[in-house]
């Protein structure tokens, strides 16, 4: 959509923007800075040193931790994806009712509070006699991977021409054919951010995680909760940093994936 | 044609299966977990269903064993709904000219500018926190600047308290108040505003006669998107606040931890469930209301 520049309303509103985006990066600029401080004391500053980010990957419960949320995250958010994927195929020509009803389905895991579906699975896992453990977060996680792959995933398709899909039905394609040769090419960028976002929010999530995990099954932000616990130190800062940096790029990516333009993905079939 | 529908319905089931299962299925379990008898060590006494939990929200048995009053419970929802209004407030004070300001710019720098609110509410909430720590304890980044500058002298005390709390949830959830009123600004018909200065408007009436009632659904999308996660709201006030902070998502916990009452806890849950429920019904008359008046 083109639009002029639109006028300006309020006085004052670039120096608000501005003070909002100061506000927003102060405290990942002041982490990153404070991650690389040489000194052991958290707030004076004693030179520029990478030291506390060697103590990090020297330490083996750190490692077990992020082992575990490696193996959580990428498995929910393959699972996660695959769901959605086919939940977005399957709803794409559904009829009005069953898709807001699917919708509203798929839209629960972000719209109940995550405390409250804490508390639910827990509650279910305990009383069904599901072991806590990796597992249990696995399917927890799961559930709030799907609305997060699925967004993505449905505006990639709505922005797909059904004739397509029509036209590979019509030439002898099975379901099958239909869906490697033609659909997920088409829709690779919008399953892959949504990949990407259901990755990080499984890496990234905590409450759930806090529930639902045994104590055998310590992920990255459950370890780093209880070190914030017991204090403040150079460690924290650099291990919450790195997990910083790992959000940012994946983020970036998952975004570019967004932003690539459709023509490209139809040039080549319609060449 | 009815194999093609079969065959969407086989693609789309387990999904729908599985959310059913571990999604719907436990919120009803945690219902009836509420109506049970809290169990000898812990967990529930099945079968025995009483209104136990709910009753604790209010009352409180006495050192004679009587009911009384108690409305300990009653102020940690009280100030949760205030914190939870208050960020609310400060996110669209803070997020409408943001939000304004980006509709001024080139759509290229306006989607970087979209990137740059987002990316902050995809790093993990604690570190979010955790970096807000570094900035308001005391001797803190804040404390230093403050008394580098001369502006104060002793420790702020800021950390702990329920300022500080209010600070870790504006920050965490101002790109959702945003994002919607950013979209909803940027649909906005450009005519409209121009024909309200072509028919002798100035700039405060245009804002307040046009541009915010047809950007309402934003801000109702907004507020709510921002005060239904502070409501229940865990790590801020647990990481920030402190122990005299306490918010609905921290007492919840506790029931599942220290205090071992699952009963209690699921009651909590489901209360703060209803309340959110309650909020969207009001916000889904409030948007259709707006759609019918322009």
């Amino acid at each position: 959509m083109k639009r002029e520049r639109a006028p300006r309303l309020m006085t004052g509103a670039g120096v608000v923007a501005a003070l909002t985006f100061a506000f927003l990066y102060l405290p990942i600029v002041t982490l990153v800075a404070l991650s690389f401080n040489a000194n052991d004391l958290t707030t004076i500053w004693g030179g520029f040193s990478p030291k506390w980010y060697g103590v990090v990957v020297a330490n083996d419960d750190i490692l077990r931790a992020t082992r575990n949320s490696l193996i959580v995250a990428g498995t929910a958010s393959l699972a996660g994806t695959a769901a959605s994927l086919a939940a977005a195929l399957g709803l794409a020509g559904a009829g009005r009712w069953e898709r807001t009803l699917a919708e509203g389905l798929l839209a629960l895991p972000l719209l109940v509070p995550e405390i409250v579906t804490a508390v639910a699975l827990l509650l279910t896992f305990v009383i069904v006699g599901f072991p806590l453990g990796l597992t249990s977060v696995i399917i927890a996680h799961t559930v709030f991977c799907i609305p997060f792959a699925y967004y993505p995933i449905r505006s990639r398709l709505a922005a797909l021409d059904p004739a397509l899909m029509e036209a590979a039905s019509d030439l002898y394609a099975s379901p099958w054919q239909r869906f490697m040769r033609i659909e997920l090419p088409l829709l690779a960028p919008g399953v892959l951010a949504g990949a990407l976002l259901a990755f990080i929010s499984s890496l990234g999530d905590f409450v759930i995680t806090y529930f639902v995990a045994g104590p055998g099954a310590t992920t990255l932000p459950v370890y780093i909760y209880g070190m914030i616990r017991v204090g403040v130190t150079p460690e924290v800062n650099a291990l919450t940093a790195i997990l910083l940096f790992v959000t940012i790029a994946v983020i970036t990516v998952a975004f570019l994936l967004g932003q690539r333009p459709e023509t490209d993905q139809n040039g080549g079939i319609e060449s | 044609m009815i194999g093609q529908r079969t065959h969407k319905i086989v693609q789309t089931a387990p999904t729908m299966v599985f959310l059913a299962v571990f999604m719907i299925a436990p919120l009803v379990l945690m219902a009836y977990v509420s109506v049970l008898e809290r169990g000898a060590f812990g967990g529930v006494a099945w079968g025995k269903l009483t209104g136990v939990a709910y009753e604790k929200l209010l009352m409180e048995h006495d050192l004679l064993g009587n009911l009384v009053f108690n409305g300990d419970y009653i102020s940690i929802f009280a100030r949760s709904f205030e914190l939870a209004a208050i960020t609310s407030a400060l996110t669209l004070a803070v997020g409408l000219p943001t939000a304004l300001y980006m509709t001024t710019l080139a759509p290229r720098r306006a989607t970087m500018m979209l990137f740059l609110v987002t990316l902050p509410f995809w790093t993990n909430l604690l570190v979010r926190n955790f970096a807000w720590i570094l900035i308001l304890r005391n001797g803190g980044q804040l404390d230093r600047f403050l008394q580098g500058t001369g502006l104060t002298r002793g420790p702020l005390d800021i950390l702990y308290t329920p300022v500080a709390t209010g600070i870790g949830l504006t920050y965490s959830f101002l790109p959702f108040m945003i994002l919607p009123v950013y979209v909803a600004l940027q649909r906005i018909d450009p005519r409209l505003i121009e024909a309200a200065f072509d028919l002798g408007a100035d700039r405060l009436r245009v804002l307040t006669r046009v541009v915010i009632p047809l950007a309402a659904p934003g801000i109702a999308a907004g507020v709510v998107l921002v005060f239904v996660p502070c409501l229940g709201a865990y790590v801020s006030p647990e990481l920030l606040g402190g122990g005299k902070s306490l918010m609905i998502g921290n007492l919840i916990e506790a029931q599942f931890g220290a205090s071992r009452n699952w009963p209690f806890g699921a009651a909590l849950a489901l209360v703060l469930v209803g309340v959110l429920l309650l909020s969207l019904a009001l916000l889904s008359r409030l948007q259709r209301r707006t759609r019918r008046t322009p």
